[in-house]
């Protein structure tokens, strides 16, 4: 029984219920008008997802968000793990993702719609000036810490470079990388909204805009709901693909 | 110290592994060698004993040439050492396993280096995995081991690689008494048998006194090798009885002698 009560999913589910709880809890006080219950907005949901309207924009806004991450993802990787082999690159690099990471993105868009329009190009920069640095940062810190015996015992053992960094560095750094690529991923639906919201209202975004404009906030909370419902499990299924590339190791634990 | 090399053996014997005049000064301007020399004769256990901090990794990895001397140079077999080489094998104090490695991917990583073919290189490495005791535990990782079983791993790595000179810090540190036994009793076995010559750090004086043909004495500020000891004790009685040899004891407390007033 006792272990049936710490078990991690238990402890999820109760985390989850509690959140949900609090929401419908607060929803019925209510706070605030525009504060729908969870009921409410799960029962907007499922008349959005059934009548199609909900189904219907997420292309629109996938399609800069996944753009965006992919680029992200590789370009960020190569920087960070090139930062963190290479003082030089480091030097240069470093201080331009830190300024990115800290940059206000609001003031940043409106040069980028005068620079590449209004179209797809402006969101997809977003979602990378969102997600970009952490992953650089992070694969550039790992990298940076991979533990000296495990390179010198590479180097006593004749590897070459490449084999030392394929075989060693990669994936002592693995676990961080990965870490930098969730936080990143999440950074990138936040841009993939913030850049709907700021540029030209499409997708989720336009969903969320519009339900707002007409009250409609059961609406409004369900477009909201679910973009972070996708947040989450895109991240999970990124932690998956690390344990079975990278660290069979953890695998064996979970 | 006098100009003339500490050779730790006789002069009949081939010379495996020279280190003439090193100083190592560390970065941060910490001297961790302080001109000293020694010789290694070939296909004997030298044990370098000395207290915490009297630079024996440090000596171990500038023969390995994974650290570059400030001054001096090593030569193995009579080259010049300029890097790390296919004759020296080294046995690291920390084990250096790589935890997503599985127990025999770490064992045969440094003939994989090499770029042996899988079959072959766990072929090889399934029977040093053998030789150090760890049969059956060939698909663990190292989070599911012991301290002494991961030092093993890494003991079996370095086997593998069927190397002329073993460079081993600390090796058997995490090891427990009994088991410690039994490994100072094979390592003896294995010098007889193999032609390999070995550079073996260790803490303890027994340790020492018991598995090596001759005993380098470091002692730290500056950094010196104070005295070369061969403890020359009968091998031809049972490991028991040598321990209770009087020649043994008697050398085990000149060496405590030696090194007590560093350590109090
Ligand atoms: N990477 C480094 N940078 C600066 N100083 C170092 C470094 N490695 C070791 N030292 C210093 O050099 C000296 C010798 O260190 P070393 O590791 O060789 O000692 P040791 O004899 O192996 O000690 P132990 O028995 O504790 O393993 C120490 O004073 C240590 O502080
Ligand atoms: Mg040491």
């Amino acid at each position: 029984m006792s272990s049936f009560l710490i078990h991690p999913l238990t402890l999820r589910l109760v985390s989850v219920v509690i959140a949900f709880g609090t929401w419908e809890y607060l929803g019925r006080i209510p706070i605030s008008p525009a504060f729908p219950t969870f009921l409410e907005t799960m029962s907007a949901l499922w008349g959005m997802l059934m009548d199609g309207s909900m189904i219907s924009v997420y292309p629109a806004t996938f399609q800069p968000l996944l753009i965006g991450l992919i680029i992200s993802s590789i370009l960020g990787i190569a920087c960070g793990v090139f930062m963190g082999l290479n003082h030089k690159a480091e030097w240069f690099g470093a201080p331009v993702f830190i300024v990115l990471q800290s940059a206000p993105l609001a003031a940043l868009i409106p040069l980028l719609t005068f620079a590449y329009g209004i179209g797809l190009t402006s969101k997809i920069i977003t979602v990378c000036i969102m997600s970009m640095p952490v992953i650089v940062l992070n694969a550039y810190t790992a990298v940076r810490h991979t533990p000296t015996s495990m390179i010198e015992m590479g180097e006593s053992y004749l590897g070459s470079r490449r084999q030392i960094i394929m075989k060693i560095i990669i994936p002592a750094a693995s676990p961080i990388i990965y870490a930098g690529l969730r936080l990143g991923a999440a950074m990138g639906f936040i841009g993939a909204i913030l850049a709907e919201l700021l540029i030209t209202p499409t997708g989720i975004g336009d969903l969320i805009t519009y339900n707002q404009s007409i009250a409609e906030y059961d609406k409004m909370y369900a477009a909201i709901f679910s973009i972070m419902v996708f947040a989450v499990l895109f991240i999970e299924i990124l932690e998956r693909t690390e344990y079975i590339f990278f660290r069979p190791d953890k695998r064996v634990t979970q | 110290m006098s100009a003339a090399a500490e050779t730790v053996s006789d002069n009949a014997q081939q010379i495996a592994v020279e280190v003439d005049n090193v100083t190592k000064i560390y970065p941060g301007g910490v001297e961790a060698l302080n001109d000293m020399t020694i010789h290694f004769p070939k296909g004997e256990l030298t044990s370098l004993l000395g207290p915490s901090g009297c630079g024996k990794t440090t000596l171990l990895k500038i023969i390995a040439g994974l650290l570059k001397p400030t001054a001096g140079k090593v030569k193995v077999n009579g080259v010049d050492v300029t890097g790390p080489g296919k004759e020296r094998a080294f046995v690291f104090q920390d084990f250096a396993l790589m935890p997503w490695a599985s127990v025999i991917r770490n064992a045969a990583f440094g003939l994989e280096l090499q770029g042996m073919n899988k079959s072959e290189r766990e072929a090889i490495a399934e029977k040093y995995i053998d030789i150090v005791g760890l049969k059956g535990y060939e698909n663990l990782y190292p989070h599911e081991l012991s301290g002494g079983m991961r030092q093993r791993v890494g003991l079996a790595r370095a086997l593998a690689v069927n190397a002329e000179v073993l460079l081993m810090d600390e090796p058997f540190s995490a090891v427990d008494e009994q088991t410690r036994r039994k490994f100072q009793e094979d390592i003896l076995e294995v010098v007889d048998d193999e032609q390999k010559t070995f550079i073996f750090v260790t803490h303890s004086i027994e340790e020492a006194v018991y598995v090596s043909q001759s005993i380098a004495l470091l002692l730290p500020r500056p950094s010196r090798v104070s005295e070369i000891i061969r403890p020359d004790i009968r091998r031809d009685i049972s490991p028991d009885a040598i321990r209770r040899d009087p020649v043994y004891l008697d050398i085990v407390e000149r060496i405590w002698q030696g090194l007590r007033t560093y350590v109090e």
